[in-house]
């Protein structure tokens, strides 16, 4: 779960720079994505480190799932009769609930964003576009319910983040009482940092400022 | 006091259980949770009712034999409490109270509110030890042990192996009890030549016990009656990853 | 003398198995002439102990290390539970590591005259000098004692000692050393060694040939009735304190296992010692089912008092200065407030038979700290007793930096217990006790911090050294099919007739009216005219037992019930026992306070004439007066002076 989700945090970290080149305009964000595709050229040839990098997601994608279906397999099986009462949480804050329901949140919202930025299925423009005119017609005003979806899954993969950096850390046995309040600094930072910067496209698109 | 309770009767292992509701008068507001309970009994004997089973002995919070999820919270509302300690006068005149015996399926029932904890003396007797004979010990004095390693694996040996962490917890994980002797041991000297086989050996009999896995969330060491810190599973993880990943067990 | 119209005189006893010779030799000699069990044999030898505190786990993780089968039984649901946990102060031991002139002799001393010269020299001295050893082991067991910064272990000084030998792991000491003790007994349990049934609790021996060669327990999960038979059986059953329903111990802690043994002819020595504590909290109210101990170190700061007129229902607050009763530093002006243990608990107990308790039902008085709050700050106060200061807050309600904490003395232990020789094996032959279960070290009355000592004692390195002696030089054919059927048949029929009774009043009820009796009459002070009235109402009650009680459900299954029954019938013969030994005892020592005997100033007086001696009590059957076995005390190294702290 660490090491996978480790692997994300990175990926979003680099996806969300790549973002915000839409703010360089036009030409930058479209030569960014260009880029992307020929990344290692000419001594691999075209979309090698990115298909490499695709498939690493990928697999930690897979991994991470996979960890947490197994993790609430054995948290099933470990409390058989659930109880009466409704159980009160006394824990750390509201992020660590949104863990479970979140991840599968996320999960439907990464499909719906394949399908439409990447393969471009629910895309208002689709093929023969820049992927600067599809972002822009994407979180066109007029699609205010697409930006919302967007905006609530990236607060939510925000959420997922607070706890789930902090977690990590825990669980690959980095942190100690020393470091505690460093690392939950962090893990807001990361959280915030992520979120801000993935809402900022769609909103700045929607409200007008980027067109 | 006027209260009604609402229990968990299950005569026996096997029988399916359900909740059942007891109104109770006159409780003093200085009765301890169990003296509550206590009272109900009393009422119950004189009808000619089973009493309702539940575990407990010390009653002053360290034996670690009381449990009971009340309201939905392992040993109730008051923090840094267990149930033998919890007073009446936390609750309100009139209110509902749900009894309900710790969750887990490493945690079987036996009666009523009485579960059975034994996996924890299984998995103490995996490792969670130091070898020294009797006789064998070198003078106390010829190892020192820093302050604050020694007030911090006192800190982790405080559990009283109560399980309120297991009911806690949404993943029925007892990574914090683990933690806990993996810390206490693991700090001192004394600890040192056993600490990688120790992790790993405890750590497969959880598992094989049947407790879930941990995810962080913190609900054990909020339960805890004794506030064992969340770091015993940091420092938990950190040996076993060690242990295994980095080859420091033969 | 006493009045032997309520017991029997049988033949004086001795203990035979202490050698003589210089004090200090005396356990060596011991160990050297006690016979040593082959290696080899020592994994066909079994030995049955039941309890798992700091005697019994002690014990069982020693002799499964050294080799024997053991057998060990438990009625909590963990060895961890056993309410060896509860021990809060400490552990004595005579390091010497403050150099403040503390040695074995020094503690030898120390306790001889604490327990009021009614113990034995030689057990006493050769608790002082395994009480160092004690501490290396649990050190090496990764007992987190408290350190100071140099990495060494702290010491305090305890119980009005004067030099500082205690050592502690916070207010948890007991916690800590049974979980080192419970840890070593579950790597024998992982190791083949030990045998562990937790949730059985024994309900009779089995005897053969006069030699105890088994027991039968009842398993508290499905009811069933199981025997074990081995070579030895050693019992680390722990105090009967709760013969008085209200004490500091467990809500399980009982005489059974102990008690059962002696209805088969294991002595019973000194029951009527018990040892009352000062600063316990107050009864609330009839739904109060047990107390609860505050740690003694509270009188260091604290300054005790109750109001000067009788009735006083004002706050506290609004009593002035000179309406105070500050009693304890009126009465005992050179020691105050830190008057031994006993004397501030009669005190205590005299002020309110005067009207001048405190707090509900009037049996309360102040622990006042707003004296020391305000010399000291409520910083350091909070750093010194802040655990405590919480625990009394959780209890009771309120918060007592603000208004003084309100204390009554509570029954916590019991010095008394099945009478034992030097090698801790009762007078039937192959029958142990060790801990708190037998009689032997404390005498009179127990210091602070030496009950965990003697525990670990007995279990370390005591028995294990001694048991192979009788194992050795016994040779023991297989128990008799007639002998186990006989003890279980025993133990089924109390069973059937505990579930058949079907009367109309609980177990409880009962427990608690016994408790009341003995509190009254044979609690801190004890007078002929009460004692003899107790010995009246006791008998009556048990009568009214066996008619009315009412006890649910079936034996086959979980019944606390049922368990309950079982040791509230046992602490109904036992009190009866108590009042009797109390009653013979007419002087007073240590722990038992004998209103008759008593100097011009209201302290307790010794008789040591007549009453220098360990009365060891045989049972004589149903109804039949207790026959009283005299061992005679000598003293060659602590002479006999009386105490006096004004």
């Amino acid at each position: 779960m660490a090491v996978s989700g480790a692997v994300l945090v990175l990926f979003l970290i680099g996806h969300m720079v790549g973002n915000l080149k839409i703010f360089l305009g036009a030409d930058d964000f479209n030569h960014y994505a260009h880029w992307l595709r020929t990344m290692g050229e000419p001594a691999v040839p075209r979309r090698t480190l990115l298909t490499i990098l695709e498939v690493v997601i990928s697999v930690a994608v897979v991994l991470h799932i996979w960890s947490a279906v197994s993790l609430g397999k054995r948290a099933r099986a470990a409390r058989p009769v659930k109880y009466q009462a409704r159980k009160k949480s006394h824990a750390q804050g509201y992020a660590v609930h949104t863990m479970r329901y979140g991840g599968v949140i996320i999960l439907l919202f990464v499909i719906w964003h394949l399908l439409d930025l990447t393969f471009l299925v629910v895309n208002p423009k689709g093929d023969g576009f820049t992927p600067y005119e599809r972002v822009v017609a994407d979180f066109d005003a007029s699609r205010w319910y697409i930006t919302v979806w967007y905006v609530l899954a990236v607060l939510l993969v925000g959420l997922h983040l607070r706890h789930g950096v902090w977690s990590a850390f825990n669980s690959l046995g980095w942190r100690t009482p020393r470091n505690d309040r460093t690392l939950r600094g962090l893990a807001f930072a990361v959280a915030g940092v992520v979120t801000l910067g993935f809402v900022s496209v769609p909103l700045s698109v929607t409200f007008g400022w980027v067109s | 006091m006027k209260l009604t309770l609402r229990v968990w009767r299950q005569s026996g292992p096997d029988d399916k259980g359900r909740m059942v509701e007891y109104p109770v008068d006159g409780i003093s507001e200085d009765a301890s949770f169990l003296e509550m309970l206590d009272v109900l009994n009393e009422e119950l004997i004189a009808r000619g009712e089973e009493p309702v089973a539940f575990d407990h002995d010390c009653r002053e919070g360290i034996c670690g034999m009381c449990s009971l999820v009340i309201n939905g919270t392992p040993h109730g509302p008051e923090r840094n409490t267990t149930t033998c300690q919890l007073h009446m006068r936390k609750f309100k005149d009139g209110e509902v109270i749900d009894v309900e015996p710790w969750r887990a399926k490493a945690f079987p029932v036996v009666k009523d509110l009485v579960v059975d904890r034994s996996a924890f003396d299984r998995i103490i007797k995996s490792g969670g030890y130091i070898s020294a004979p009797t006789g064998a010990a070198p003078e106390a004095h010829s190892v020192p042990v820093p302050k604050p390693d020694a007030d911090r694996a006192f800190e982790a040996a405080e559990c009283i192996g109560c399980g309120a962490c297991v009911a806690a917890c949404p993943n029925g994980s007892a990574s914090l009890f683990l933690g806990a002797k993996v810390t206490h041991l693991g700090l001192l000297p004394q600890g040192q030549p056993e600490r990688w086989d120790r992790v790993v050996s405890m750590l497969e009999t959880h598992d094989s016990e049947g407790f879930g896995g941990c995810t962080n969330t913190g609900e054990c060491t909020v339960a805890c009656p004794k506030g064992i810190p969340l770091d015993v599973i940091g420092r938990l993880n950190h040996d076993y990853i060690k242990a295994t990943a980095g080859g420091a067990k033969k | 003398m006493s009045d032997t119209s309520f017991f029997t005189q049988g033949d004086p006893i001795a203990d035979a198995k202490a050698p003589g010779g210089p004090i200090e030799q005396r356990w060596t000699t011991r160990k050297f002439e006690a016979k040593l069990v082959n290696p080899a044999n020592k994994r066909k030898k079994t030995i049955i102990i039941i309890g798992t505190g700091l005697a019994g786990g002690s014990a069982g993780a020693t002799l499964g290390e050294a080799g024997y089968k053991v057998i060990q039984f438990c009625f909590q649901d963990s060895p961890r539970r056993a309410h060896s946990i509860a021990a809060q102060g400490g552990i004595n031991a005579a390091k010497n590591y403050r150099n403040d002139g503390d040695s074995v002799h020094r503690l030898f001393y120390d306790t001889v005259k604490g327990g009021d010269y009614r113990s034995r020299e030689s057990n006493v001295h050769r608790l002082a000098e395994i009480s160092t050893q004690i501490i290396d082991q649990c050190v090496a067991q990764g007992v987190p004692f408290a350190r100071e910064y140099g990495g060494l272990l702290d010491n305090r000084s305890f119980g009005g000692a004067q030099v500082s030998r205690t050592f502690y792991a916070r207010g948890q000491t007991g916690q800590q050393l049974l979980l080192g003790a419970y840890q070593a007994l579950m790597r024998q349990v992982d190791a083949g060694n030990v045998e562990l049934h937790p949730r059985h609790e024994m309900l009779d021996l089995i005897m053969e040939d006069g030699r105890a060669r088994g027991v039968v327990v009842r398993n508290l999960l499905n009811g069933e009735i199981k025997h074990y038979t081995a070579d030895a059986v050693v019992l680390a059953s722990g105090g009967y304190g709760n013969v008085y329903f209200l004490s500091t111990n467990a809500m399980g802690s009982n005489v059974t296992a102990t008690w059962r043994a002696h209805k088969h002819g294991a002595y019973f020595a000194n029951p009527c010692y018990t040892q009352i504590h000062p600063t316990c909290i107050p009864v609330s109210g009839d739904h109060q089912s047990k107390l609860t101990l505050m740690s003694e170190s509270l009188r260091n700061d604290g300054r005790v008092w109750v109001p000067k007129k009788a009735g006083d229902t004002r706050r506290p607050a609004d009593i002035p200065e000179d309406e105070r009763d500050y009693y304890l530093e009126r009465i005992y002006p050179a020691f105050g407030n830190l008057v031994p243990r006993d004397i501030a608990s009669r005190a205590a107990k005299n002020v309110c038979d005067e009207g001048r308790g405190v707090g509900p039902g009037g049996l309360g008085v102040y622990l006042d700290f707003s004296g020391a709050i305000e010399r000291l700050g409520r910083k350091s106060i909070e750093a010194k007793y802040g655990n405590l200061f919480e625990m009394y807050e959780r209890i009771t309600g309120e918060n007592p930096y603000e208004t003084p904490m309100r204390i009554y003395p509570a029954v916590h232990y019991t010095m008394g217990g099945l009478w034992v020789d030097y090698d801790l094996s009762s007078n039937i032959p192959g029958l142990f006790v060790t801990g708190e279960a037998n009689f032997s070290d404390h005498g009179a009355n127990r210091l602070g911090a030496s009950a965990l000592m003697q525990g670990l004692a007995d279990g370390y390195f005591v028995l294990p050294n001694t048991i192979g002696d009788y194992i050795a030089q016994t040779k023991l054919p297989p128990v008799a099919e007639s002998a186990i059927t006989e003890a279980e048949q025993r133990v089924r029929s109390q069973i059937e007739t505990f579930l058949s009774i079907d009367g109309d009043r609980s177990v409880d009820s009962f427990h608690r009216e016994l408790g009341h009796i003995m509190w009254e009459y044979c609690g801190m002070e004890r007078t002929e005219e009460g004692l003899k009235k107790a010995l009246e109402l006791i008998p009556a009650l048990r009568k009214e037992f066996w008619e009315r009680v009412k006890v649910t459900g079936k034996g086959e299954e979980l019944n606390q019930q049922l368990e309950k029954a079982g040791r509230v019938a046992d602490f109904l013969e036992l009190a009866e026992l108590m009042v009797i030994d109390a009653l013979h005892r007419t002087e007073s020592c240590g722990g038992h306070f004998r209103a008759e005997s008593q100097d011009e100033e209201g302290e307790a007086k010794r008789d040591d004439a007549n009453f220098s001696y360990v009365a060891a009590w045989e049972w004589a059957g149903e109804g039949e007066k207790p026959i009283l076995h005299k061992e005679a005390l000598e003293f060659e190294y602590v002479h006999p002076t009386q105490r006096s702290y004004k």
